[in-house]
C-alpha cells in the first residue's frame, strides 16, 4: 500500500519526490476520472435541489421530536463541492498516497449526502430508520460474507452461501415455532449451515468436484429441500411449524443510551450483537492466531503449507466448518431475526450479495463488512425513497450493489486480488 | 449395496473385477452414460426418501409399526410408486404429456447450450438467467410495440431477442479479456441488474399494459409468435432448439473459430503460445452464449409465455447451468439432459396435481443427479462396477484466479 519508493533521491530530502509506478498512474487516472464522475454527479444534484428545507428524522417512530433541519440547496451545495475537491485531489495526486483512500470514502460521504439533501428537500427524511434499516439487511450479509471469508481464505471457494442461508432460515423458523427457545433456533440454523457446509467441503476436498459448480448445485438443492419441505408439512401445519417468536431487542445500559448511535448500535437483538462479535473474532483469528496463519498458509500456497507439515485437508474442513456456523446464523435472521416465519427462496438472492460483498471487501473481514453495510445502505435507502416519493426509480438502486462489484472485479477501484489457491483442490501425487 | 464381493478373500477371478474390466472396455460416452444412469437412480432414491418422509399413509402406518411393520413398508412403497407413476405418465403419457415436456425442455436446451459453450471455452456462464431475461425483453419489446408482416415480425423479434442476449454475455466476455474480470461474479451480477432492470420496465409506460397494475406488459402480436403444433403449448421454438444444438456442434468440432475455442478452453497458455487470441476467444465464446441464451428468452416469451413479466426467466437460466454439467458440456448430452430435465418438469407438474406430492421435488432430483454426476467417485464409491472414465472430461473453470 504505502510504499516508498527505494528510488527516491536521499540529497534532496526537504521535497521527497515519490516517483509513481505507470500501473499506479493509469489506475490513478482511472479511479479518479471514476471519483469525478462522481463528484460532478452530486454537483449537477445539488444544483436541481429544489430550495426549503431538507428535514431528517433522528429518532425512528418519534414524528415530531429530534427533527433536523437543513437548508437542502445550501448544503447539498456544500457537500457537492466538497466531492468535487476530494476527487481532483485524488486525480492530480494532491495528497499522499497512503492518505488517497480517504478522499475516496469523503467522496463517497459527501456524494449521499447531497443526493439526501436533494432527495429529501421540503419533505422529512426518516434518517434514524434509514441507519436501522442498513444494519438489519446488513447483519445477514456480514455473517454470510464472513463464512466466505473463512472458506475462500482457505482455498475452497463458497458460492452457496445463498443455501446455507435458506436451510438456517428454514430450521430457524421450524425450530423456534416448536420449542419456543431462541438459543435452539440459532443453535439449530448453526447446525444445518454446518451440514450445508459440510456438503460443500467433502465434495470439494474429498471428491474434488469443481467448486463453482458445486456451489450453484448446493443452492439449487437447499431450494429444492426447503421448499419441498415447506411445501410438504409447513403449509398445511403453519400455526404449529411456522410461527417462530421473532428474537426480542436487548438493549445495552449506557450504550444504548447514546443519542442517535445508541438505539440504532446498540439496541439490537442476541443475533446482531453475534455479528459484531463475528466481525472481530474472525478478524483476530485470521490474522493473529497460529489456526489464522494456517488458514491463510492453506488458501495461498497448500504445497508450502503442506511441506511445513500443516494438513491442508483438514485446516480446510475446518475453516469451511466453521463458515457454516456463520452461514447458518445469518440464516436465521430472516426469520427469527427479522421477518418471522420462512417462505419459499425468502432469502431472495442475498447470499449472492454476501459473495459480492466478499469480494468488494477484498476476502478481508473488515473490508467485508464495510461492503455489506454499503449494499444493506443502498438496499435501505431504496425502499425509503420509495416512501417520500422521488423520481429515482427504486430498481436502480437496487442494482447499485451488484454494478459496484462489476466496477469493482473489473479493476476500476485497485486490483481485487482473491487467495492464491482459492478454488483449487489440493491433490497429493 | 455390492460392496460384498470385494471384501470376500474370493478366487483370484472374482466376478466383480471381471464385470469391472468388461465395462472398462466400453468407449468413453458409454461410461459417462452409466455414471449419469446411476445418478439418477440414486436421486430418485433420495427423492423416493422425501416422498416417505412426507407421505400421510407413512406416518399413520409408522404409529403402529410394531404391530404390522409389513403396513408400513407397503404404505411407503404404494407412496413412492404412485408419485413416480404419476411422474412419468405426466412426462410420456401421451402426445399432451410429450408435447409438454418438449415445450419445458425448449429453453432448458438452449440455456444449457449457452452454459456448455461457454464451459467448452473454460468460462463458467452462471449469467444464462440474465442473457435470458435480456434477450425476453428485447424480444417481447419488438413483439408487442412494432407491426410488421408475418414471418418479418417473427424473425425481427428472434433477431431483437439474440442481439439482447449477445450484448449481455458480450460484456462478460469483454471484461473478462480486457480486465481479467472473473466471469463467475460478473455473470451473477449481471444476473440481479438484469431481474431489476425488466422489474423496472414493466413499472413503466412503455412496457406495461394499459390498465393493469400489475407487472405484466401487452401480448406479443401474433404475427411475432411462434407458431404452434396443433392445440398443444408446443412451438416451433422446439425446433430452433435442435437447429441450436446442430449448430453449436459444428461450431465446436467442424469450424476454425469452434477448435479456437476448445484449444483455449483446455490450455489458454498453450492457446496463447500457438498465436490465437485467448481474449478474442473469451468475447466469442460468450457472444455467442448470450446469444443461445437470448434464443431461451424469445422462446419463453414468443412461445410458451406470450406476454413478458416479472417471472418470465423463472428458473431456467439456472437449471441450465444443472442440464449443461449432465450433458457434459456436449451439445448431445446437453440435448438429452435438457428433454430429461423437461420431462421431470412437466411430469412434476402431474405429479403435484395427482398425489399432491409438491414440484420442489424435481428440483431437489435435479440437483442430486447432478451433484453425483459432478462426483463420479462417489458414484463409483457406490456402484463398484462402474469404470473410470478417462480423459479429463470438459474442462470447467478453475478458481478465481484461473
Amino acid at each position: 500500500m504505502s510504499e516508498t519508493t527505494p528510488d527516491a533521491v536521499p540529497a534532496a530530502p526537504a521535497k521527497p519526490q515519490v516517483i509513481e509506478a505507470p500501473a499506479d498512474r493509469t489506475r490513478r487516472l482511472r479511479v479518479g476520472s471514476l471519483m469525478v464522475v462522481f463528484a460532478l454527479i452530486g454537483l449537477a444534484l445539488a444544483i436541481f435541489t429544489k430550495g426549503g428545507k431538507a428535514t431528517f428524522q433522528l429518532t425512528s417512530g418519534d414524528l415530531q421530536h429530534n427533527l433536523l433541519g437543513v437548508p437542502a440547496q445550501f448544503a447539498a451545495l456544500v457537500l457537492g463541492l466538497l466531492g468535487v475537491i476530494s476527487a481532483g485531489a485524488y486525480l492530480l495526486r494532491r495528497v499522499p498516497q497512503s492518505y488517497s483512500g480517504y478522499l475516496a470514502a469523503l467522496l463517497g460521504i459527501c456524494f449521499i449526502g447531497s443526493f439526501l439533501c436533494w432527495a429529501a428537500a421540503g419533505k422529512t427524511f426518516p434518517l434514524a430508520n434509514q441507519f436501522q434499516g442498513t444494519l438489519n439487511f446488513a447483519t445477514p450479509l456480514i455473517l454470510g460474507a464472513l463464512s466466505g471469508v473463512l472458506c475462500e481464505r482457505s482455498g475452497v471457494i463458497n458460492i452457496a452461501i445463498e443455501g446455507q442461508f435458506l436451510v438456517g432460515a428454514f430450521t430457524a423458523a421450524v425450530v423456534s415455532s416448536t420449542t419456543n427457545s431462541a438459543a435452539l433456533a440459532l443453535i439449530a440454523a448453526a447446525v444445518t449451515g454446518v451440514v450445508m457446509a459440510w456438503l460443500l467441503a467433502v465434495f470439494s476436498i474429498k471428491y474434488l468436484v469443481n467448486q463453482v459448480v458445486l456451489g450453484v448445485v448446493l443452492v439449487v438443492f437447499a431450494t429444492g429441500i426447503t421448499g419441498y419441505l415447506f411445501d410438504q408439512f409447513l403449509q398445511s401445519n403453519a400455526e404449529k411449524l411456522n410461527t417462530p417468536t421473532v428474537l426480542s431487542a436487548i438493549k445495552i445500559p449506557g450504550l444504548g443510551d447514546i443519542p442517535f448511535i445508541g438505539p440504532i448500535l446498540f439496541n439490537q437483538t442476541i443475533l446482531v450483537y453475534l455479528t459484531y462479535l463475528a466481525v472481530a473474532v474472525v478478524t483476530f483469528v485470521l490474522f493473529q492466531t497460529r489456526w489464522g496463519l494456517r488458514v491463510r498458509a492453506v488458501g495461498e500456497h497448500p504445497k508450502a503449507a503442506d511441506t511445513v507439515g500443516i494438513k491442508v485437508k483438514r485446516v480446510r474442513y475446518s475453516a469451511v466448518l466453521w463458515g457454516g456456523v456463520l452461514a447458518g446464523l445469518g440464516g436465521a435472521f430472516f426469520t427469527v431475526g427479522y421477518a418471522g416465519s420462512f417462505s419459499k427462496e425468502m432469502t431472495a438472492g442475498n447470499g449472492f450479495i454476501a459473495l459480492a460483498a466478499l469480494i468488494m471487501g477484498r476476502w478481508h473481514p473488515i473490508g467485508a463488512m464495510v461492503a455489506a453495510l454499503f449494499f444493506g445502505f443502498a438496499t435501505q435507502l431504496q425502499s425509503q425513497l420509495q416512501i417520500i416519493q422521488t423520481p429515482i426509480p427504486g430498481e436502480l438502486l437496487l442494482m447499485a450493489p451488484y454494478l459496484a462489484t462489476i466496477i469493482a472485479v473489473a479493476g476500476l477501484v485497485g486490483r481485487v486480488r482473491a487467495p492464491k489457491a482459492d478454488g483449487e483442490p489440493y491433490v497429493t501425487e | 449395496m455390492s460392496t460384498q464381493t470385494t471384501t470376500e478373500p474370493a478366487p483370484p477371478p472374482a466376478p466383480a473385477p471381471a464385470a469391472k474390466e468388461r465395462l472398462s472396455g466400453l468407449p468413453n460416452w458409454a461410461v459417462q452414460a452409466l455414471v449419469s444412469l446411476s445418478a439418477i437412480v440414486l436421486a430418485l432414491i433420495v427423492g423416493a426418501v422425501l416422498i416417505i418422509i412426507g407421505d400421510e399413509g407413512v406416518k399413520t402406518a409408522v404409529g403402529y409399526f410394531g404391530a404390522a411393520p409389513m403396513d408400513t413398508i407397503s404404505a411407503a412403497a404404494s407412496a413412492v410408486g404412485e408419485a413416480y407413476k404419476a411422474l412419468a405418465v405426466g412426462a410420456l403419457g401421451g402426445i399432451t404429456p410429450i408435447s409438454e415436456s418438449l415445450t419445458q425442455a425448449t429453453p432448458l436446451i438452449c440455456g444449457g447450450l449457452a452454459v456448455s459453450l461457454a464451459f467448452r471455452t473454460g468460462l463458467f456462464n452462471i449469467g444464462a438467467q440474465g442473457q435470458l431475461i435480456m434477450g425476453a425483453i428485447l424480444a417481447a419489446y419488438v413483439g408487442f410495440a412494432w407491426h410488421l408482416p408475418p414471418v418479418l415480425h417473427l424473425i425481427v423479434a428472434i433477431v431483437a431477442g439474440l442481439l439482447g442476449g449477445a450484448l449481455w454475455g458480450g460484456v462478460v466476455g469483454l471484461l473478462k479479456a480486457r480486465t481479467g474480470a472473473h466471469e463467475v461474479i460478473v455473470t451473477i451480477m449481471l444476473n440481479y441488474v438484469a431481474i431489476y432492470l425488466l422489474a423496472w420496465l414493466l413499472t413503466t409506460t412503455t412496457f406495461r399494459r394499459p390498465g393493469r397494475t400489475d407487472p405484466i406488459s401487452p401480448i406479443v402480436d401474433h404475427n411475432a409468435q411462434y407458431p404452434q403444433f396443433g392445440d398443444t403449448r408446443l412451438h416451433g421454438g422446439f425446433i430452433l432448439s435442435v437447429l441450436a444444438a446442430i449448430f453449436v456442434w459444428w461450431l465446436l468440432n467442424r469450424s476454425t473459430v469452434g477448435f479456437e475455442l476448445r484449444a483455449v478452453g483446455s490450455n489458454p497458455d498453450a492457446s496463447r503460445t500457438a498465436g490465437m487470441s485467448v481474449g478474442r476467444a473469451y468475447i466469442i465464446a460468450m457472444v455467442v452464449a448470450g446469444a443461445l441464451a437470448g434464443l431461451a428468452g424469445t422462446q419463453q416469451v414468443l412461445g410458451t409465455d406470450l406476454p413478458l413479466t416479472d417471472g418470465v426467466a423463472a428458473s431456467i437460466g439456472f437449471d441450465a447451468i444443472t442440464v449443461a454439467l449432465l450433458g457434459r458440456g456436449t451439445p448431445v448430452g446437453t440435448v438429452l439432459a435438457g428433454l430429461l430435465f423437461g420431462a421431470l418438469n412437466a411430469g412434476g407438474l402431474q405429479m403435484q396435481l395427482i398425489t399432491q406430492t409438491p414440484l420442489t421435488l424435481t428440483t431437489v432430483l435435479q440437483a442430486v443427479i447432478v451433484l453425483f454426476v459432478a462426483a463420479p467417485a462417489l458414484v463409483r464409491s457406490i456402484f463398484r462396477f462402474l469404470p473410470k472414465e478417462r480423459g479429463t472430461g470438459p474442462v470447467l473453470a478453475k478458481g478465481w484466479n484461473g
